[in-house]
């Protein structure tokens, strides 16, 4: 009698979960039609242009895709991408982790204030941030004088690319790490420096390794912003061929010069820079779930 | 967790060696270049010109390097920088160093010369031909048949015929192509302003994209194949009709046009502070000589030695041109037409 109440019971809760399961779910035709407009956008917005990237890119021959990529300004290019990355981004990663350890371990007047203007580079305009520099450095600002004469260059030249690279890069590493510290808040920390760990030892051994995925998280969106910034980039960079354009310049170069294979050519290589970083965006987002 | 902590120290370290290995590669190649500027006494000379002749200065750059090594046993390597004419200008006065400005009128080398100083006020005189080694005009680019018979400018005021030219105020290119419509008019009209005004509003009342420069009108007409006619330099009509399909346009020359000038000029205080003014001159004094001319002709710009204009007489038809003298100069033509509140902000309503 108590077996057939308890089985009677159990097959209640069975049906209650499967009609709350149903009530839970569409018709299939909802679900298969919201499945469909979302992966018929997808397809017209980022799949289908992808795909125009490198069959235009191909058109002309394997040939000229190759000698586009392989022409010295195009390899200027790449080179002067690379080097400003490699700059920006470990600057960025060492200014991210300070401001947001200082952020959200401590607590301090002019805090708010100061989350604010980490957050200033997303709300500007890459044009507004490319002329700021002009404004600064340009031979009109408020160095120039002093710049011309000791025969400095910072606009038009390599370091003003990088200061307009950090800039606009700048916000990535923090507001990555920001929220993920927060929530980790300041326990494990407290009970390190209580055990008698130096404030360098507590963050080395105890806050680095909590926050690394989001580190790298950090890292590699500001990588890919790095590699393709065009617009503050345009303003500073004077447009000197194979001296001073980055990638992008340099596809719009070609492409307002009629050479469209060439530029797509160049263009299809930025699109697989950033495929392969967000492969390994993917691997990092894995490999920190399941550790 | 051990691991863990190999894991970020390993990853940092490999960040390490990569920035420093490619920093080190940078500086070293840097140290390269200054040992074999002392060997060789290399110099370089930075050209900022403006968008239609990049493959003018391309073939020139290459003549005068081979002339120079011949001549004087130094190498030069020459830099070049293209874009609106405009932007350029603006770039040389925020400090882009150029040893010699090759832009597209003579106004955007006169505000360098005012705001900063840069060149002396009488720049243009430096030079033979007001400093203007090589002359265009403004022509019309139409699609192949033309198939609304644009014949002259007033073909352009029709109501079913759709313009491309890029913003007078921001493209030197434009300018020419307005002030060119705007003397046909005043021929047309007998000089009567209201006229001329009514003409011009139905002109550009037909332009269909307004395009901020010369190149990104020309591919505008020309890749995304939007519009009837493009007004457009003889020399980049020319160049689109070589480089995009003789098959597909054709270039209409108006019964007038303008003589656009486009003048080149040595940047004084640039070449005195890294001492190239010798080599800037040359340069620019070169596009003067016979096989500068000639490779100007090449590329579509009138050469100003008529030997060489009479051999390439066919490419540039006789036509009726007015300079930019009968608007009494580019300060006044700058003045009237194209500051705000100028007859340009006048006749334009955007649609």
């Amino acid at each position: 009698m108590e077996q057939s109440t308890a089985i009677q019971q159990a097959s209640n809760v069975k049906n209650k979960a499967a009609t709350k399961s149903a009530a839970l779910q569409e018709p299939r035709i909802i679900r298969y039609t919201l499945t469909f407009i979302a992966l018929a956008f997808l397809a017209f917005f980022i799949v289908l242009p992808l795909v125009t990237i490198f069959i235009t890119a191909f058109q002309k021959g394997v040939d000229v895709y190759f000698a586009a990529i392989t022409h010295p300004d195009a390899l200027a290019a790449i080179k002067l991408t690379l080097i400003v990355v490699v700059i920006a981004v470990p600057l960025n990663a060492i200014f991210g982790v300070m401001a947001a350890w200082s952020l959200t371990k401590f607590n301090f007047k002019g805090k708010n204030l100061l989350l604010t203007i980490v957050d200033l580079p997303f709300a500007v305009s890459p044009v507004i941030a490319g002329l700021v520099f002009i404004l600064l450095f340009g031979s009109q600002g408020l160095f120039g004088d002093w710049l011309f004469a000791n025969d400095i260059k910072i606009v038009f030249a390599l370091p003003g690319i990088v200061l307009a690279t950090i800039f606009v890069t700048l916000p990535f590493v923090a507001r990555e790490l920001i929220p993920l510290m927060q929530t980790q808040g300041t326990s494990e920390e407290e009970a390190s420096i209580s055990l008698g760990a130096s404030g360098f030892k507590t963050f080395w051994y105890v806050t680095l390794p909590n926050i690394k995925w989001g580190l790298f998280y950090g890292l590699i969106l500001c990588n890919a912003r790095a590699i393709g910034e065009f617009g503050a980039v345009s303003v500073v960079s004077g447009h000197i061929r194979g001296m001073t354009n980055t990638m992008p310049l340099h596809i719009e170069i070609l492409y307002n010069e009629y050479q469209f294979s060439a530029a797509f050519a160049v263009a299809s290589l930025m699109s697989v820079m950033a495929i392969f970083t967000l492969v390994v965006k993917d691997i990092i987002a894995w490999k920190s779930k399941s550790s | 967790m051990k691991k863990k902590r190999n894991f970020v120290l390993q990853s940092l370290a490999l960040i390490s060696v990569l920035s420093l290995s490619l920093t080190g590669c940078s500086s070293a190649n840097s140290d390269e270049k200054a040992s074999d500027q002392e060997a060789k006494k290399s110099v370089e000379l930075l050209n900022v010109s403006y968008d239609p002749t990049r493959e003018l200065y391309d073939e020139f750059n290459k003549d005068f390097i081979k002339k120079w090594k011949d001549e004087t046993g130094q190498d030069v390597t020459i830099n070049q920088s293209h874009g609106g004419s405009g932007k350029q200008g603006r770039a040389v006065i925020d400090g882009l160093e150029a040893d010699v400005v090759t832009l597209a009128l003579a106004y955007d080398i006169d505000e360098i010369a005012q705001t900063r100083e840069l060149l002396n006020k009488d720049w243009q005189t430096e030079f033979d031909h007001n400093s203007t080694p090589y002359t265009s005009t403004i022509v019309f680019l139409v699609r192949k048949g033309n198939p609304k018979n644009i014949q002259d400018w007033d073909d352009l005021t029709k109501d079913d015929v759709s313009v491309i030219t890029p913003n007078p105020k921001t493209s030197g290119g434009a300018r020419w192509n307005y002030l060119a419509a705007w003397a046909y008019a005043g021929k047309l009209y007998n000089n009567d302003e209201t006229k001329i005004k009514e003409f011009m509003k139905s002109l550009y009342s037909n332009v269909e994209v307004l395009d901020s420069g010369a190149r990104g009108a020309t591919t505008t007409f020309v890749e995304r194949k939007i519009g009837d006619v493009l007004i457009a330099w003889e020399n980049e009509a020319y160049l689109s009709l070589n480089e995009l399909g003789k098959d597909e346009f054709e270039i209409i020359t108006p019964s007038l046009s303008i003589l656009a000038e486009p003048p080149v000029a040595v940047v004084d205080k640039i070449v005195d502070k890294k001492g190239t003014r010798e080599v800037a001159e040359a340069y620019l004094q070169h596009l003067y000589s016979e096989i500068g001319q000639e490779i100007a002709a090449k590329n579509y710009y009138r050469p100003r030695n008529e030997t060489i204009l009479a051999k390439y007489k066919e490419q540039f038809p006789q036509l009726e041109l007015v300079s930019i003298d009968d608007f009494d100069g580019w300060a006044q033509a700058q003045a009237t037409h194209f500051k705000d509140g100028g007859t340009f902000d006048e006749i334009y309503l955007p649609q």
